[in-house]
């Protein structure tokens, strides 16, 4: 019923800009990391060429994440970070989500609206607002205080390996809670009521059904969040910026913006899109499944 | 004989087990799942409402109250409120700029890109899906760095400010645009534009008279999400920055935090939070209007994909 060419038509000018503004862009991280330095001015001097790339650079960042060397320290400390947050985020989140999906009734919309809420509060003004808190004198040191707790204030700011894992939980959970929430309402629960009746008990139809049910959810919000923490590097600033907990972010920032090393941090950048390419790729599928599935 | 030990094992429960009765209460709500629900919605929302009320500090001090203001920091203070401080204000003005550009842009061409690619068969179709889903996988300084690096090395005609600011917001916003445009034409189906066509329309009056009006809410929707997220980045506006004159509200919060911050970097937050919630509010009720009559009822989880929008 529409010409053929119709559809092609429509799709040009955003494929078109996703090629100039989204592939052409990681083209030019690759130029870069495989190019050159101009000696004096120290700007990038990229290699457009793939016939004439310079590795050296990229192999001497790699060897830099081998156990002792230059990024090895930074290399474990963001995927400690990543992992402490993640477990922390799904130890909370995963009872908020079950209870919402499966107990809230009356309370459900209301507690919906309030988890959705900090989606919609800006990540900036969230970050703000936890600084507020912890500031030395804040409310939180106020209340240990207080309560006796301890005697002298904590520096909680001041390059704290826990503020910046609990900024990350506190960043991110929301965007963990969610689609787990969503994967958790999917659950059939005539299959539950088919557990209790064959006599399982609360406790082990959970086990045996609703936890392996909801196990995709785990692993695609899991993913969701384990991206964007791996490329944080403000909320490691904000909660300490300490030399003490920077994370791999932070050295790719440094490299840009503190002593211009271009290629180095191209180089890096490129290092942790592979690593994070598997994470991706499970992401994109997931997307890609879905979509079938609403099309039907 | 059995009734009676029976009956006593049940009126004498131990008190460890009570209390382990009343957390698991097996007859309702599971109490110990209701409590750390509410902790949660606690710690997600005080300190935000925490970090408002003292954008509304008599004083200079961001954690200690020392009496109500209403417009000291917004309008007030001559050298540091949000109207005041010509850097704040600056930044506002950018955010909006940033924010309503990118909505214009970034909507109409997501749409056609979502009628294209939920329509168009073909390997290259799949291979421009492909792409498409991209950016919403990677992560936000990957994109900030080969952003950067394209508008610095190859693209030079085109300096960093504005303009690449603009064009790197309508960049991460485009995907998000086809998902939502691309749920509702999926859910409208295709059997109106075939009524219209069998009585006589032709393509140009479907796509005008049937499929625009029925996205109508989608591409509402759109626009308001695009506002909201637009104004809320950071990572891609800090990276395309031209330096200060560039900065937008996130970046002013950001380089603020670091510092003594005042109770002025509260009510520039508070403003952004408050247009964001704004955009997301309206697009709400309007999605809703519009959408009036064809809700499913009994549907579980409509309104967390409706409202938490885009993440699958």
């Amino acid at each position: 019923m529409y010409p053929k060419w119709l559809w092609p038509v429509f799709a040009v000018p955003g494929v078109v800009w996703l090629i100039l503004l989204f592939l052409v862009p990681f083209y030019a991280v690759i130029g870069v990391a495989f190019g050159g330095v101009d000696p004096i001015f120290l700007n990038a001097v990229p290699n457009w060429n793939p016939l004439s790339w310079n590795y050296d650079v990229l192999l001497t960042t790699l060897a830099g994440f081998l156990p002792g060397n230059q990024y090895w320290g930074i290399f474990l400390r963001t995927v400690v970070y990543v992992a402490l947050a993640l477990t922390g985020s799904l130890l909370f989140g995963y009872p908020v989500a079950y209870y919402i999906s499966r107990h809230a009734r009356r309370t459900k919309m209301l507690l919906i609206a309030l988890i959705v809420l900090p989606f919609w509060v800006s990540y900036m003004m969230r970050m703000l607002a936890w600084v507020n808190l912890f500031s030395p004198s804040g409310f939180v040191n106020k209340f240990l205080l207080w309560t006796n707790l301890v005697q002298t204030p904590p520096d909680w700011l001041g390059g704290n390996h826990a503020s910046v894992i609990l900024g990350l939980i506190y960043g991110y959970i929301p965007y963990l809670i969610l689609p787990l929430l969503a994967a958790l309402d999917r659950i059939d629960r005539s299959v539950l009521e088919a557990a209790r009746d064959l006599g399982a008990s609360p406790a082990s139809a959970f086990f045996h059904v609703t936890l392996p049910l909801s196990k995709p959810g785990i692993l695609g919000a899991s993913v969701i969040i384990a991206l964007p923490m791996f490329g944080d590097y403000y909320t490691p600033t904000i909660v300490s910026g300490s030399p003490r907990t920077t994370m791999i972010g932070n050295q790719i920032d440094i490299f840009f913006h503190g002593g211009p090393q271009p290629s180095v941090g191209a180089s890096l950048t490129m290092i942790l899109s592979a690593f994070l390419a598997v994470l991706m790729a499970y992401y994109m599928i997931t997307i890609a499944k879905a979509q079938k599935e609403v099309a039907g | 004989m059995t009734a009676v030990t029976e009956r006593r094992r049940i009126a004498a429960p131990s008190t460890a087990q009570r209390i382990r009765n009343w957390i698991l209460n097996p007859w309702g709500e599971p109490r110990g799942l209701v409590v750390i629900t509410w902790i949660y919605v606690a710690i997600s929302i005080v300190p935000v409402v925490v970090a408002i009320m003292f954008s509304f500090n008599a004083g200079r001090s961001v954690t200690a109250w020392q009496g109500f203001s209403l417009t000291r920091w917004y309008l007030d203070d001559p050298r540091s409120s949000v109207i005041g401080d010509p850097r704040l204000q600056h930044a506002l003005l950018q955010s909006l700029k940033l924010a309503g550009l990118t909505m214009l842009i970034a909507t109409p061409l997501g749409v056609m890109l979502a009628l294209g690619l939920a329509r168009w068969r073909g390997r290259l179709a799949s291979a421009s899906n492909f792409i498409m889903l991209f950016p919403l996988v990677t992560p936000e300084l990957v994109m900030g760095v080969s952003l950067f690096l394209v508008f610095v090395n190859l693209f030079t005609f085109i300096p960093l400010g504005t303009t690449a600011q603009v064009m790197g917001h309508v960049t991460f916003s485009l995907s998000y645009v086809v998902v939502i445009v691309r749920g509702r034409l999926f859910s409208i189906g295709r059997q109106y534009e075939e009524a219209a066509a069998d009585l006589g329309a032709t393509p140009w009056e479907t796509l005008r008279l049937v499929v625009l009006p029925l996205l109508l809410p989608a591409i509402f929707s759109s626009l308001m999400m695009v506002f909201a997220i637009s104004i809320d980045d950071f990572v891609i506006s800090a990276w395309l920055s031209c330096g200060s004159s560039c900065d937008t509200v996130p970046i002013r919060v950001y380089s603020s935090t670091r510092g003594a911050p005042l109770p002025s970097i509260n009510a520039l937050a508070t403003v952004m939070v408050a247009m964001t919630l704004t955009a997301i509010g309206i697009a709400w009720v309007v999605h809703r209007y519009m959408t009036r009559g064809e809700r499913r009822t009994g549907k579980q989880g409509g309104m967390t994909q409706a409202m938490g929008a885009f993440d699958l």
